[in-house]
């Protein structure tokens, strides 16, 4: 297929978000090895381990992310600073680069997965710390690769004109790459190691990407709605003082138990209570303006996912945080499923579904289509079974999960003391073994969604004669 | 635009509003990191020298705040040797390094951070566990060297792979555990039955 007709910045975000799909599907592939081998003990034992599978479930949804939100910025980049991209050329070669190095660790990570305990290990094998278990070498070219897309999106603005949603891009992306280099190095106190490691881990989760991704749906909004760019930027302000204001502090509440100070069970307890706030923000604003323009949306799985976001990022970041947030109740559900299950819930509720969002936008305007709208030939049954199944799916699991944790943090916390005998009652318990019985069962509804997914990207609006002239987004600068 | 817009919903406030905001609490968080830090330091009161690896550890409520504290007590070296704090050092950094070269974070929690598939680690050092304490050393080293063999998976039929431990790993791990037990983390974990304490 042809994408001339696309700018710079475009053409690039295609690419990324190409391999963020790829990794999208990988990720739950690994996560339904993963969760059968909680069902079947011995289920690739031996070959691919628990701590192997897991590791790229995870791994592979933090880089599809992270290419999914680098892919949204470069599509809408030029239109936003309304001028060309000034590094292009380089610009594809973070690209390869960046890609090329992600095949190499999911490989190592695959093949040679774990290495004798020495600094070779960390700098080529697996850094083991969950999340950023990436070798150095690789978090080395991460940070080259964030560094180039920075100095796209900052030079791009410079060239051209900032806006609202510009300068709190620019911004954020200081703080994002920047903080990931609180991750980049080795200490044997350990209590030391996880106070940075939340630094990278919380302050990317819950702080700069949720900017981000507030930056994207500001433009979401408008592009889809047509709402009026003045609304859109003084709601994403008030997204940021509040978003910042109790998701900095917020990080308080994994300084509970890792030998940091007691006085963070107050600090992190409380900031971290308010964090759900900017999110009910977000809720009322994309509520409020659907409202308002009648939801006469011109991309309906745009806007449908735009709405998946708004809710998903209250109930999977807000509510589910905040569910075992307060150390009172922490206490007995630190280290459980009830984290597995905020964590589903939030990562696809908060990022997944802008993402899918903003790729329904690309895939509209690559197809060279004025509207997404209920016309689509097929009726858009593709892309409406997906967006149930991929919903149902996670909110499936994600209960499932929570139940299993509600019967651990009872039996293996509460009663059993958390010894390791306390910790395989509970997980021999039938509440909990039934719990992961669902869990699975969710998860393939969740693969059914994304074989979906793939296949709507594929061909939404494919069949249809493209537009000679593309119509300009309603947004009113 | 509009005039009549109020100055609590205008644009200019929130934006001020932002990034006032932002500074404000990245600057708290600084000064609470840099208060943090020396906390958290090993040879604290919090994070104990590695050389506690010399010393039985215990972990026991504390009437006072209301939750269980690890207690540091009479000599108990480790595999039966005292270490100077140089060698204690080397051989938890070891250990550590050990444990992320094998990702056992991809299967463990550690200080409950981590992954949910196998117990957390934070105090495996005093757990039950190992029988008692005279034996919980070689049960240790035998379950890490062949952890298939010495499963300890109470019916669940879930074993640890096999990782390739050699003992001197082993050893370099059990000493990491040991040191890690020691960490004041604010009674987590809650109702822990330290091995030995069993009623």
């Amino acid at each position: 297929m042809s994408f001339e007709h696309l700018n710079g910045g475009q053409q690039l975000a295609i690419k990324y978000y190409t391999v963020a799909i790829g990794l999208f599907v990988a990720q739950i592939l690994f996560g339904l090895l993963s969760g059968m081998q909680y069902l079947i003990p011995n289920f690739m034992l031996g070959l691919l381990d628990f701590n192997v599978t897991r590791t790229v479930h995870i791994n592979a949804m933090i880089i599809w992310l992270l290419y999914g939100f680098i892919g949204s910025v470069y599509w809408l980049l030029e239109e936003e600073s309304q001028t060309k991209i000034v590094g292009l050329k380089l610009g594809n070669i973070a690209f390869w680069v960046f890609t090329i190095a992600v095949a190499i660790v999911v490989v190592v990570f695959l093949v040679v997965q774990s290495g004798p305990g020495d600094d070779a290990t960390r700098w080529f094998i697996n850094e083991g710390r969950e999340y950023i278990e990436a070798p150095r070498w690789a978090d080395i070219g991460i940070v080259i690769c964030i560094l180039v897309f920075f100095y796209n999106v900052a030079a791009t603005f410079s060239k051209g004109q900032w806006s609202g949603i510009a300068g709190v891009l620019t911004l954020d992306l200081v703080a994002l790459a920047g903080l990931y280099l609180a991750g980049m190095f080795y200490t044997t106190n350990i209590s030391m190691d996880q106070y940075w490691w939340w630094w990278v881990i919380h302050l990317w989760v819950e702080a700069t990407w949720e900017v981000l991704v507030g930056c994207l749906m500001a433009w979401g909004l408008m592009k889809t709605l047509g709402v009026s760019r003045k609304i859109v930027t003084t709601w994403l302000y008030i997204e940021v003082a509040l978003m910042f204001g109790s998701g900095i502090l917020g990080l308080g509440h994994h300084y509970f138990w890792i030998g940091t100070p007691e006085y963070w069970l107050t600090i992190g307890g409380f900031f971290s209570a308010l964090e759900p706030i900017p999110l009910v923000a977000m809720v009322v604003h994309a509520v409020y303006d659907s409202g308002v323009k009648h939801s006469k949306a011109n991309n309906h799985p745009a806007f449908a996912w735009l709405i998946a976001h708004a809710f998903g990022n209250f109930f999977g970041a807000g509510v589910w945080g905040f569910m075992h947030t307060l150390p009172q109740i922490n206490l007995y559900t630190h280290g459980t499923q009830w984290s597995a299950s905020h964590g589903h819930l939030a990562f696809f509720g908060a990022y997944a579904t802008i993402i899918i969002a903003m790729m329904y936008i690309a895939a509209q305007y690559a197809r060279g289509q004025s509207v997404f709208d209920g016309n689509l030939p097929d009726g858009g049954w593709k892309w409406k079974w997906s967006l149930g199944l991929l919903n149902l799916g996670v909110v499936g699991m994600t209960v499932a999960l929570l139940i299993s944790g509600y019967e651990q943090s009872f039996i293996e916390r509460a009663v059993g003391g958390s010894t390791w005998y306390g910790y395989f009652a509970a997980q021999t318990h039938p509440w909990f073994v039934e719990g992961m019985w669902w869990r699975m069962v969710f998860g393939f509804v969740t693969a059914a969604g994304i074989v979906l997914l793939v296949w709507d990207l594929l061909t939404i609006g494919k069949s249809r004669k493209a537009k000679e002239t593309l119509e300009t987004s309603a947004q009113t600068a | 635009m509009n005039d009549n817009i109020p100055w609590w919903s205008s644009e200019t406030f929130w934006k001020k509003t932002a990034i006032w905001v932002t500074g404000f609490m990245f600057v708290v968080l600084v000064v609470l990191t840099l208060d943090t830090l020396p906390k958290i330091s090993v040879g604290s009161e919090r994070v104990p020298a590695y050389s506690v690896i010399n010393k039985h550890i215990d972990y026991v409520f504390n009437d006072e705040r209301n939750i269980q504290v690890p207690v540091i007590g009479e000599n108990a070296p480790l595999f039966g040797k005292m270490l100077t704090e140089e060698e204690a050092e080397a051989l938890v950094t070891h250990g550590k390094k050990i444990t992320q070269g094998r990702n056992c974070m991809g299967c463990h929690t550690l200080l409950g951070n981590g992954s949910y598939f196998a117990p957390d680690l934070t105090k495996a050092w005093l757990d039950p566990a190992w029988s008692s304490e005279p034996e919980r050393e070689q049960y240790m080293i035998d379950f890490l060297m062949n952890p298939e063999e010495n499963a300890r998976s109470f019916g669940s039929g879930r074993v640890m792979p096999d990782l390739n431990i050699t003992e001197k790993e082993a050893k370099a791990v059990i000493a990491f555990l040991k040191w890690m037990s020691s960490i004041d983390t604010n009674g987590f974990p809650y109702n822990f039955t330290v091995l030995d304490r069993e009623e």
